[in-house]
C-alpha cells in the first residue's frame, strides 16, 4: 500500500498537480530569487558530453529544491556555441538566463570574430569542474605505453587515424600538441561527439582517440579500450584515473597538459543580486555529495571558481587559445 | 536457458504496483505528447527526467521507457489525423495513413498504426531478448563507411515515393539535401550557409520547421482552399464492429508487419541511423514489393502497417546500442542516457553483467509499455474521431495554433516559427505547381547523416573512394542500393522502348 | 497556371544560383586526401537544383508538365483571398507574439478566425478563445516546463509561477 501511494505520488509531482508540495522551502531567505522559470543555455547539442552534464546539474538543483523556479535546459549548440554566445548577448541585463560553458566558450569568438562577442562582458557565476583528457587506444593492440604508440604512430604515418570532435575543436587541440611534441603527422577524422569517437575506437574505425573519461570509462571497465596517459599534471587525478601516468611522468615536460573546462556564466549586466542567487545555487550543487562523487568517478578535476577570479581565469584561457589556434 | 530466468525476473520487477502503475502513466502522457506536433518522445523524457528522482532508477527508467513507447504510438496519430508528423518517425505515416483518414477511414488508419505497432513493438522486444549481446558487436561494426551505405540504401527504397515529375522530384530532393546543410560543417568546423547571417540559421533547418511548415501550414491552406472557408466536416465514424473488421484486414497484412518489424530492428540498432530512416526503409520495401505499389499513397493500409511497425521495433532496437555501448541511436535515447548517468548507472558492456535487475526490468517493462501502449491508445480512438468532426473553421484555427507553438518549443526560438510560416506558404504555393514536398522532407532527415559518413570515410581512406567498396558490409549493401536504383531506370527505359517501338 | 509555373521555376532557379554562391564561402572541390570540401556537397546539390528549374522551363515551353499546360489561373480571386486572409492573420498572430505574447495572440487569432472566416456564435467562441490558452498554460509551462513567449506581458505571469512551481 506504501508503495501504491508513494507511485500515485509521484504520478501527481509528475503532471504537475502535486504543485503546492514542492514551493519555496529552504529559498525563504532574504535576497533575490528568480520570477520566473530560469532558462539554462547549453552551449552544446543533446546527448553530448556537456549536455548531460548540463542536466546532470539540473537534477541536482531540482532533486534538493535549490530553486523556487525550475532551472529549463534549452540547447544552443549551432555554430560550435556561435548561437548561444549570440543570444547571451542580446539577453544583456536578463535576471533570468544562465549558460553552461565548455571551452568553445573562448573558442568560437576566436575562430568566428563575425560573431562580434566579447566574453570579457559576460557575468561568470562559477567554475564547477575541469575534465581532463587521455591518450587511447584499443585493448586489442599491443600498444602499451606513450613510447610504443609514438613508434607505432610513425610506422604508420598518415594512415593512422585519430578521431576526435570538430576541427577547431579541443580533441583536435590535443591532437596538435602531440603531433607538435612528437613529431608524427596522423590524419584526424571529425566527428558529432565524443561518445560516438569511443565507439568508433571500440568498432576499430580509427586507431586511437583523446577522449575524456566519462567517454570512455565504460569500455574500460570491459578490458576493451586502455589508456595511455594522462593530459593532467600529475597528483591531480584520483581513484583509478591517478594510476594513468602523465605526460609529466613520463619524461614529455609540464606542457603536455589541457583541460575541458565545466563552468557556468551568465549574461553581462546581471544584477549583483541575481549574480549571487546563482552563485550559491552551484556552490550548492558543487558541494552535494552527487557532485562530489560524479567528479571522482568520471576523472573530472575539482576546481570551484568563482567571481573576479574566474573571469581572470576565462580572459588567461582565451590568450592562451589564441596562441594554440595560431591566431 | 539463464535469459529466461532474467526475463522472468524482470516481468515480476515490472509487475510491482509502483511499477505498473508507472508504465501505464508514462504510456498515457507519452500519448499524447507525442500525439503534439513537434513534441515528440525527447521531449516528454528529457521533462521528466529530473522527476525520477523520486522513484529508484529502475522504476524510474521504466516510466521513461513507458512515455518513450507511449509517444512513438502517439507519433501516428497526428500524422493520420492531421497530416502532420510529430516527429521525423512518423513521416512515412502519413503517406497513406492521412488519404485514410480523409476518405473517412481515420479509425482504419488508427487501429493498423496501433496493432502493427504493437507487433513491431513486440518482435523487437522478442528479438532483444534473444540476441542484444551480438547484435551490439553488429552496431560495432558499423563505421562511416557503412552508415553511408546504409544512407544510400535509404534513398535507394523512396527513390519511387515522388512524382511523375522527374525535375520537379529531383528538384525536391535537392532542396531537403541543402537545407540539411545549413549550419555547422563538423569536418571543418566552419559555420555554413547562414542566411542573411541570422544566428538562428546557426542551428540548422530543424526538420520539425519543415515538416510542420509543409505538411501543417501548407496543408491547411491547401484544405482552406478546398473548402473555400466554408464550414466542412470529415466524416469519421467508429465502432466496435469497424475495428473487429479492421483487425481482420490486417491478418492479412502480416506479411508487412513481420517485414517492417525486422528491417525497422536492425536498421534502428545501428548507433547513427534510429526510426527514422527505417520507417521510411519499410516503406519503401512494401511499396516496391507490393503487387499494387500505385495503390500506395492513397490509402493502402499496408502504407500504414509497414512505417509503423519498423518505427516502434526501431525505437526498441535503438536501445541497445545504448544500453550496450554508451551510444545513443536517437536523441531520445541520448536523454535516457543521461538519466541513466545521473541515477549512478554505467552504460556499456558492463551494464547486462553487473546491474542484470536494471537492465531486464528495462526489457519486460518495455513488453508491458507496449500493451498499454496499445491498449490506450485504441481506447483514445473514439475520442480522436470526435476531434476529426469539429467544423473545419473550429479545428483549423487550432490546428495553426498547434503547428506555431510546435515550431516553437523543440528550439524556443521565434526565428523558426517565422521559417515554419515560409516554409508552410512557399510549400502551399509549390504544390498547386505539382512539386511533390515529400522528398523534400525525407531528404533533410537523411542527408546530414550522408554527408558526414561520406566525408568521414573519405578522410578515413584518405580520398580513396573505393574505401566503401573494399570493406563486406558496406560494399554489400552499396551494391543492393545501386540496383535498387538502375531498376526502376531500366524498368522505364523498356516500356519506353516498347512503347516507343509500337509507335513507329 | 502557365504564369505561376514559369514564375515558381526562375524564382527557385535564383534561389539555386544564390545557394551556390553562398556555398563558395567554403572549399567546393575536392581536397586531396580529404575528400569534398565544405561547400561542395551543398554547392553541386545547388547546381543540380538549377539544372532542374532549367529542365522545368525546358518543359514549360514545351508544354509537357500538367500546370504548364492547364489554361486555369492559378489561384481565382476568391481563392486569393481566402488565401491571404488565413496566410495574412497567421503573419499577424506570430508578429504579435513578439510583441503581446502567446497567450494574448492565440485567443486573437482565435476570435478572427471563427467569427470572421467561421461565422460561428459567441456561445462556441467564447468559450474555447478563454479555454485555449488556459489549456497551453497548463500543458506547457506546467506538465512540460516549456516557457513559451510572452512579450511585454511576462510580468502578469510571475504571481501564477509563485502558485504554481
Amino acid at each position: 500500500m506504501r508503495k501504491l501511494s508513494r507511485a500515485l505520488f509521484s504520478v501527481a509531482i509528475a503532471t504537475g498537480i502535486g504543485i503546492s508540495t514542492s514551493v519555496v522551502s529552504e529559498q525563504a531567505q532574504a535576497g533575490w530569487a528568480p520570477k520566473k522559470p530560469v532558462e539554462f543555455v547549453i552551449m552544446a547539442g543533446k546527448g553530448g558530453g556537456a549536455d548531460r552534464l548540463a542536466r546532470f546539474i539540473q537534477g541536482i538543483i531540482e532533486k534538493n529544491k535549490l530553486s523556487p523556479k525550475p532551472f529549463v535546459p534549452m540547447n544552443k549548440g549551432g555554430g560550435s556555441g556561435g548561437e548561444a554566445l549570440q543570444y547571451l548577448k542580446a539577453k544583456k541585463g536578463d535576471n533570468h538566463i544562465i549558460m553552461a560553458t565548455l571551452n568553445s566558450y573562448y573558442t568560437t569568438p576566436i575562430r568566428q570574430p563575425g560573431l562580434g562577442v566579447d566574453i570579457g562582458t559576460f557575468t561568470p557565476i562559477a567554475r564547477m569542474a575541469e575534465d581532463t583528457f587521455q591518450l587511447w587506444v584499443h585493448a586489442d593492440t599491443n600498444i602499451n605505453s606513450v613510447d610504443d604508440y609514438v613508434k607505432a604512430v610513425k610506422k604508420a604515418g598518415k594512415k593512422w587515424k585519430m578521431g576526435g570532435t570538430g576541427k577547431g575543436a579541443e580533441d583536435s587541440l590535443v591532437t596538435a600538441m602531440l603531433e607538435k611534441k612528437f613529431g608524427f603527422k596522423v590524419t584526424y577524422v571529425p566527428y558529432k561527439g565524443g561518445g560516438k569517437v569511443a565507439k568508433e575506437l571500440i568498432g576499430k574505425h580509427i586507431n586511437s582517440t583523446v577522449n575524456n573519461p566519462s567517454e570512455q570509462v565504460g569500455f574500460w571497465d570491459a578490458g576493451k579500450s586502455r589508456p595511455l596517459a594522462s593530459f593532467t599534471p600529475k597528483g591531480k587525478l584520483k581513484g583509478k584515473w591517478g594510476k594513468i601516468p602523465t605526460f609529466e611522468e613520463l619524461g614529455h615536460g609540464k606542457n603536455m597538459v589541457y583541460y575541458m573546462q565545466r563552468s557556468v556564466v551568465a549574461p553581462g549586466g546581471m544584477s549583483d543580486d541575481a549574480r549571487d542567487f546563482y552563485t550559491s545555487v552551484f556552490e550548492k550543487v558543487y558541494r552535494s555529495d552527487d557532485w562530489q562523487n560524479y567528479l571522482v568517478k568520471k576523472g573530472l578535476i575539482p576546481g570551484w571558481l568563482t567571481g573576479d577570479k574566474l573571469q581572470k581565469y576565462f580572459l588567461a584561457e582565451r590568450a592562451k587559445h589564441k596562441k594554440l589556434l595560431g591566431k | 536457458m539463464e535469459i529466461i530466468g532474467h526475463l522472468l525476473d524482470g516481468f515480476l520487477i515490472s509487475f510491482e504496483p509502483l511499477n505498473l502503475g508507472l508504465v501505464i502513466f508514462g504510456a498515457a502522457v507519452g500519448l499524447f505528447i507525442g500525439a503534439m506536433p513537434g513534441l515528440g518522445s525527447v521531449n516528454g523524457v528529457a521533462i521528466l527526467l529530473p522527476m525520477t528522482f523520486l522513484v529508484p532508477p529502475t522504476s524510474a527508467v521504466i516510466f521513461l521507457g513507458a512515455i518513450y513507447y507511449g509517444a512513438m504510438y502517439g507519433g501516428a496519430i497526428s500524422s493520420i489525423m492531421l497530416g502532420i508528423p510529430g516527429a521525423s518517425t512518423a513521416v512515412a505515416t502519413t503517406f497513406d495513413g492521412r488519404p485514410m483518414a480523409m476518405s473517412g477511414k481515420a479509425d482504419k488508419a488508427l487501429v493498423a498504426a496501433a496493432a502493427a505497432s504493437f507487433v513491431g513493438g513486440t518482435i523487437s522486444v522478442v528479438l532483444f531478448t534473444a540476441f542484444a549481446p551480438p547484435l551490439a558487436e553488429v552496431a560495432l561494426a558499423f563505421g562511416p563507411p557503412e552508415e553511408f551505405a546504409l544512407m544510400m540504401l535509404a534513398f535507394a527504397t523512396f527513390i519511387g515515393l515522388g512524382g511523375d515529375d522527374i525535375p520537379k522530384t529531383l528538384f525536391s530532393i535537392m532542396i531537403g539535401l541543402v537545407l540539411s546543410a545549413v549550419g555547422l560543417d563538423i569536418v571543418s568546423g566552419e559555420p555554413r550557409l547562414i542566411f542573411l547571417d541570422l544566428p538562428g540559421f546557426m542551428h540548422g533547418v530543424n526538420f520539425l520547421v519543415l515538416a510542420i511548415g509543409i505538411y501543417g501550414i501548407g496543408e491547411m491552406l491547401w484544405t482552406v482552399e478546398l473548402s473555400k472557408g466554408k464550414v466542412m466536416i470529415s466524416q469519421a465514424t467508429v465502432t466496435v464492429r469497424r475495428v473487429l473488421d479492421t483487425l481482420k484486414e490486417l491478418l492479412g497484412t502480416w506479411k508487412t508487419m513481420f517485414m517492417g518489424s525486422f528491417l525497422g530492428y536492425f536498421v534502428g540498432i545501428l548507433p547513427a541511423a534510429g526510426a527514422t530512416p527505417g520507417s521510411l526503409m519499410a516503406y519503401g520495401v512494401a511499396k516496391t514489393a507490393a503487387k499494387d505499389p500505385e495503390s500506395y499513397g492513397k490509402g493502402n493500409i499496408n502504407g500504414v502497417v509497414a512505417p509503423e511497425a519498423a518505427n516502434n521495433a526501431a525505437s526498441t532496437g535503438s536501445m541497445l546500442p545504448m544500453l550496450t555501448l554508451g551510444i545513443p541511436g536517437s536523441p531520445t535515447t541520448a536523454i535516457l542516457l543521461g538519466g541513466m548517468v545521473i541515477w549512478g548507472l554505467e552504460p556499456g558492456p558492463l551494464l547486462f553483467v553487473e546491474h542484470t535487475e536494471f537492465v531486464w526490468g528495462l526489457i519486460a517493462s518495455l513488453y508491458s509499455a507496449n500493451l498499454f501502449s496499445l491498449l490506450i491508445n485504441i481506447a483514445f480512438i473514439p475520442a480522436f474521431i470526435w476531434v476529426l468532426k469539429l467544423p473545419f473553421t473550429v479545428l483549423a484555427p487550432v490546428i495553426f495554433i498547434l503547428c506555431v507553438i510546435g515550431g516553437y518549443v523543440p528550439t524556443m526560438d521565434m526565428h523558426d516559427v517565422w521559417l515554419m510560416f515560409v516554409f508552410g506558404v512557399v510549400g502551399y504555393l509549390m504544390r498547386k505547381l505539382d512539386y511533390p514536398l515529400a522528398p523534400a522532407v525525407l531528404a533533410i532527415v537523411l542527408g546530414p547523416l550522408a554527408e558526414r559518413s561520406l566525408r568521414q570515410s573519405l578522410i578515413g581512406s584518405q580520398g580513396d573512394v573505393l574505401t566503401f567498396f573494399e570493406r563486406p558490409i558496406s560494399g554489400t549493401i552499396l551494391i543492393v542500393a545501386i540496383l535498387l536504383f538502375v531498376l526502376p531506370a531500366i524498368k522505364l527505359f523498356r516500356t519506353r522502348v516498347t512503347t516507343d517501338g509500337g509507335r513507329s | 497556371m502557365r504564369k505561376a509555373e514559369l514564375s515558381m521555376a526562375i524564382i527557385m532557379a535564383l534561389f539555386s544560383i544564390y545557394l551556390m554562391w553562398k556555398s563558395t564561402e567554403l572549399p567546393i572541390g575536392w581536397i586531396p586526401e580529404e575528400g569534398p570540401g565544405g561547400g561542395a556537397f551543398s554547392f553541386w546539390l545547388s547546381a543540380g537544383m538549377l539544372v532542374c528549374c532549367i529542365a522545368m522551363i525546358v518543359r514549360w515551353a514545351r508544354r509537357i508538365s500538367p500546370p504548364s499546360q492547364s489554361e486555369e489561373p492559378f489561384m481565382d480571386r476568391e481563392t486569393f483571398s481566402i488565401f491571404l486572409t488565413v496566410a495574412g492573420s497567421l503573419a499577424v498572430m506570430i508578429a504579435l507574439i513578439h510583441l503581446i505574447g502567446v497567450y494574448f495572440s492565440v485567443p486573437l487569432f482565435m476570435l478572427f478566425y471563427m467569427r470572421y472566416l467561421g461565422q460561428h456564435s459567441w456561445t462556441l467562441i467564447l468559450p474555447l478563445v478563454v479555454a485555449t490558452p488556459i489549456v497551453t498554460f497548463l500543458f506547457f509551462e506546467m506538465a512540460l516546463k516549456k516557457t513559451l513567449p510572452k512579450g511585454f506581458t511576462e510580468p502578469l505571469f510571475y504571481p501564477i509561477y509563485d502558485l504554481i512551481y
